[in-house]
């Protein structure tokens, strides 16, 4: 008689430890939430969940430079899935630290649910850049998607948020089957979902790369991360939802989910799909052009400063897939170093944003913000930083990274492009300039009295405008740190 | 090299920074203090910057006090400073207007006086790196810089019209500025397929041979660039309304330094890093020069607002400036880089003198005044002798400077050296016409009769102007001789680099225009 053999799968606890401590820390801050006296009063939660953040991001930069594939390929440990963790940490921290504050004029945000769907959100995404599975991104996908539907409507008595929600999964739900639909494809053509071995297909069959299968897969793919990203003709839902969410969850979707959503762009197309890389580019050209275009221009006649920052950051996905039509390494390194410029730049906006909630109401007219530069120096100075950050003038990070960027694309060739990134950044300014105009130049017609910050979201705005700063004026740690990173994909 | 082994110009460059650090430790209330204190540092930090004058060896035309630091190092930008006779007497200009800009604004600016104090030390800091660069990403860092602290000086201590006028010279100068920066990547990429070394060194750069087709745009871009800034005629329709809108002090600077961001510029980079297009370029610059001193010498005649007349001489006076320069040999250039320094002097001095008068009647209109000179006599003597300098009387800053350029113009290009020579007059015209009508008409309104002369704080800020009025329109040669050896290496090196590009085909305009054409994947610089 045989004896059953047990294969005990080898638990690599070191590939998803950052994960695994976001996803411990999610369910203890249910837990206590569930079980500890209900006190709307404390933020306890709020700083239970900084702590599990902290030691993720610890854990991330301690475990930075191995260089591994575990759990059949399914999980990889490289450079480039650090930096993105590192990223979505950053994220997240920043989040919570703004919701501390947020929450106190919003009861309704202080529960253990909260801070739960806030981590599991961020594991969805970390688990996206390090995705080494067709499979594995679309579950790391959904698993970030739906906490994010849960949370842009978290403020269910908000006609508004609950739009913006429903909206929001409707649509959601639609790119996520063109996604799935997309992979099947690729499935189809090449019998393998794993990403390195997708490419080896390729290099050994080279005559499937062109077949119109492979073709619309690609295609079905593009629309599922275009979505994500708020790529034009993707775009129409970021307006309303970004208005629609609860302010601290508005930058944390444009930062977070664009970070992650390229992340795995970045891997799907240049690991398993860089043969088809030269006929991707003529159309991801025109589609960053438009992106950013579009962008801007419509941004310039916002005048509520959410749907303003929604319409900027489908601009910034512009700016991002400039870098991606170059390509190059440098283009990629580019774009991992702009996505965490954009997320110290753009948390800090909108944490500066959350601070005008009060008595229930979000404040989010450009209006409302009229004489606050002088009344609050240090919160006008640092969202005149963020801004001027946004528009890409130094010494922000914002300039260096579209420095990054367009150089990249000056270096592969696409001059044009980097012309047109330069004139959407000329057209930019005139809009960021607008938040600075109203913050110091208009008169004041009202008195604002702004609630006091409590020190959680201080400590935050400080990080993220040393964050700017930092990279704006000594870039090399970040800029190796993303060039590093890029090498050591694993492919 | 650096003569002195100890980095003076990073001192120079930062210590109004340290300045900064310290207003925002005092107190908001106390504005006296936060003024005293802004003297204070702006006055140390002229003295600091003397020994460049003292220690610059003047035989050389090396870059001088040379600091060098890696500071992104995989992409091969440097902190790289340094100094020669085209940069030595501008920085010194800057280190010399601001304490008198900060004096100027002891009563003027009432309200949020620290964050003002901080904007102008903030400004003083991007303008002397700007500067002092010799890394063309460091420079670019600076002179976007230089628009943040200007723009808020506009748009919250300026006048009626400040938002307009202030987005519009931050966009205008911020649109021109990113072509430049493409171009300047470009010139990056280019000479690494060349050399194989990545560097963004100004001085490196200088030895590039780029083919003159592609040499065309990228000239094109720095041109468009820094014309903006001078600001050339046509695209000068942002500086009326700065000027005008701008508190005093934002106006002394803004004609003192700023615009001499733009000259400077040329001198630079445009010039030296494309002698070719410059060449080609030349009678384009020089007509648009010369209608810029004649219509805004016209444009000028005809303000009734003083303010605004005086920032229409200054599109008058700089192109005189470029007119010198694009003249091209030793006394046009020499004449156009000491029209920059009376410029500052003379439009700065009359930049204050209007301010001062506006305190006191609350008013910039030519009609409202007449026969002040009778209540004011020592406000009627400097007002004379900043009206004089402007107009370039001999014996004062401007004749020597505008002698120069003519006697530059005439070699390169007579004819339109006779056109500017008429601005001259006109300068003459203008200047002293409202001299007239403001000081001497009759005085026949009340509000004028009770009007005070010039207080102890207000004669020191303009002393020192009146006095440098002088000395450098009689003793020139203190000036001219720091830069003699650098303007002639400067023209000497232009002049074997464009025979070397002249020996080569030239291009027609299909080859240019093929050439815009290819940059859309213009594989001849990619590198990988």
């Amino acid at each position: 008689m045989e004896m059953l053999e047990f294969v005990v799968p080898a638990l690599n606890v070191k590939a998803i430890l950052p994960q695994a401590i976001l996803s411990l820390t999610a369910l203890t801050v249910l837990l206590v939430g569930v079980s500890s006296p209900h006190n709307k009063k404390t933020s306890s939660l709020g700083y239970l969940s900084l702590v599990g953040v902290v030691v993720a991001l610890i854990s991330t930069l301690m475990i930075n430079g191995a260089r591994e594939s575990a759990y059949n390929g399914m999980v990889l440990m490289d450079g480039f899935s650090s930096f993105i963790t590192l990223i979505v940490c950053i994220v997240t921290l920043l989040t919570i630290l703004s919701s501390i504050n947020y929450q106190r004029f919003f009861p309704r945000l202080n529960c253990g649910e909260y801070y739960c769907l806030l981590l599991f959100a961020a594991v969805g995404m970390s688990f996206m850049g390090s995705a080494g599975n067709l499979l594995m991104i679309f579950l790391a996908l959904e698993t970030m998607s739906i906490s994010i539907y849960v949370l842009a409507g978290f403020k269910s008595d908000e006609a508004q948020s609950i739009e913006s929600a429903m909206k929001y999964f409707l649509l959601g739900a639609f790119a996520s089957g063109f996604l799935l639909f997309g992979f099947a494809l690729v499935y189809g053509c090449t019998g393998t979902m794993d990403l390195v071995k997708i490419s080896a297909f390729l290099t050994a069959h080279p005559e499937v790369i062109h077949s119109k299968m492979l073709m619309g897969g690609v295609a079905l793919m593009t629309v599922g991360f275009g979505f994500k990203v708020a790529m034009f003709p993707f775009h129409m839902w970021t307006p309303d939802v970004y208005e629609g969410a609860p302010t601290s969850i508005t930058g944390f979707m444009a930062t977070g989910v664009k970070a992650a959503a390229f992340a795995a762009l970045l891997r799907v197309f240049f690991v398993a799909l860089g043969h088809l890389q030269a006929d991707w580019t003529g159309i991801m050209w025109l589609l960053a052009f438009l992106t950013m275009t579009i962008g801007n221009v419509v941004a310039l006649s916002q005048t509520n400063i959410k749907r303003m920052l929604a319409y900027s950051s489908i601009a910034h996905a512009g700016y991002l897939l400039v870098g991606f039509v170059a390509g190059s390494k440098l283009g990629q390194s580019g774009i991992l170093f702009y996505l965490l410029s954009y997320a110290f730049t753009n948390l800090g906006a909108f944490g500066v944003i959350a601070l005008l909630g009060r008595d229930g109401g979000e404040y989010t007219s450009l209006d409302d913000f009229a004489g606050l530069g002088f009344k609050y120096p240090l919160m006008g100075l640092a969202m005149a930083v963020f801004m001027f950050s946004m528009a890409g003038i130094p010494p922000a990070s914002g300039f260096m990274g579209k420095f990054y960027l367009f150089s990249s694309a000056m270096k592969a060739g696409f001059i044009w492009l980097a012309i047109f990134g330069v004139i959407n950044s000329v057209i930019s300014l005139y809009y960021y300039l607008r938040v600075v105009v109203v913050m110091y130049f208009k008169e004041v017609e009202r008195d604002v009295v702004m609630p006091k910050p409590s020190a959680a979201v201080v400590v935050g705005l400080v990080i993220a405008a040393i964050g700017v700063l930092q990279m704006g004026i000594f870039p090399s740690y970040f800029w190796d740190m993303a060039r590093q990173s890029v090498q050591a994909m694993l492919m | 090299m650096n003569q002195l082994n100890f980095p003076i110009i990073s001192l120079v460059t930062f210590f109004p920074i340290f300045g900064v650090l310290i207003l925002l430790m005092i107190d908001k209330e106390s504005e006296d203090v936060l003024r005293g204190t802004a003297v204070a540092f702006s006055v140390i930090e002229f003295f600091l910057s003397l020994p460049l004058i003292f220690y610059f060896n003047d035989a050389t035309h090396q870059m001088q006090f040379v600091e060098l630091i890696p500071w992104i190092k995989s992409f091969g930008i440097n902190y790289y400073l340094g100094i020669d006779g085209i940069s030595l007497w501008l920085v010194i200009l800057t280190t010399f207007l601001t304490p008198i800009c900060v004096l100027c604004s002891w009563t003027y600016i009432q309200k949020y006086v620290k964050e003002y104090m901080i904007c102008l030390l903030l400004l003083e800091t991007a303008m002397l790196g700007a500067l002092v660069s010799l890394d063309m990403i460091l420079f670019y860092v600076f002179w976007e810089l230089m628009l943040i602290p200007m723009y808020l000086l506009i748009g919250v201590w300026g006048g009626k019209e400040r938002i307009y006028a202030a987005v519009k010279f931050f966009i205008y100068t911020a649109a021109g500025s990113v072509f430049m920066l493409l171009s300047i990547i470009f010139l990056y990429y280019y000479n690494y397929k060349v050399t194989g070394v990545y560097t963004f060194s100004i001085l490196e750069l200088y030895k590039l041979n780029i083919p003159v087709s592609v040499q065309f745009w990228l000239c094109l871009a720095f041109f468009v660039s820094f014309a903006i800034k001078v600001p050339m005629f046509p695209l000068h329709t942002w500086l009326p309304d700065a000027h005008v809108q701008a508190p005093t002090a934002g106006s002394v600077i803004l004609a003192g330094v700023l615009l001499k961001m733009g000259t400077y510029g040329f001198l630079r980079f445009a010039m030296p890093l494309f002698p070719y297009a410059t060449h080609q370029f030349m009678p384009v610059i020089a007509t648009l020069a010369v209608i810029g001193i004649v219509y805004g010498a016209l444009v000028a005649m005809v303000q009734p607002d003083m303010k605004k007349l005086v920032a229409y001489s200054s599109v008058s006076h700089l192109g005189y400036v470029m007119l010198g320069l694009f003249a091209l040999n030793m006394q046009g250039v020499e004449g156009g880089i000491y029209q920059m320094l009376n410029h500052g002097i003379s439009t700065g001095a009359l930049f204050l003198i209007v301010g001062m008068i506006y305190e006191r009647r609350h008013t910039r209109m030519i009609k409202d005044f007449g026969g002040i000179a009778k209540v004011m006599p020592v406000f009627a003597t400097f007002f004379m002798i900043a009206t004089l300098s402007s107009v370039a009387v001999p014996g004062t800053n401007g004749f020597v400077g505008e002698f120069m350029i003519l006697v530059g113009a005439f070699r390169s290009f007579p004819i339109f050296a006779v056109v500017a020579a008429s601005g001259a007059i006109l300068g003459a015209l203008y200047m002293l016409w409202m001299y007239q009508r403001v000081m001497f008409c009759p005085l026949d309104k009340p509000e004028n009769e009770k009007l005070k002369d010039l207080n102890a704080r207000e004669i020191i800020t303009l002393l020192p102007l009146a006095v440098l009025v002088f000395v450098m329109g009689f003793f020139p040669g203190l000036f001219l001789r720091k830069m003699d050896a650098t303007v002639s290496y400067f023209l000497k090196d232009f002049n074997t680099r464009y025979e070397a590009y002249a020996q080569q085909q030239q291009p027609t305009i299909g080859d240019r225009i093929a050439a815009v054409m290819q940059i859309k994947d213009n594989k001849n610089i990619t590198v990988e």
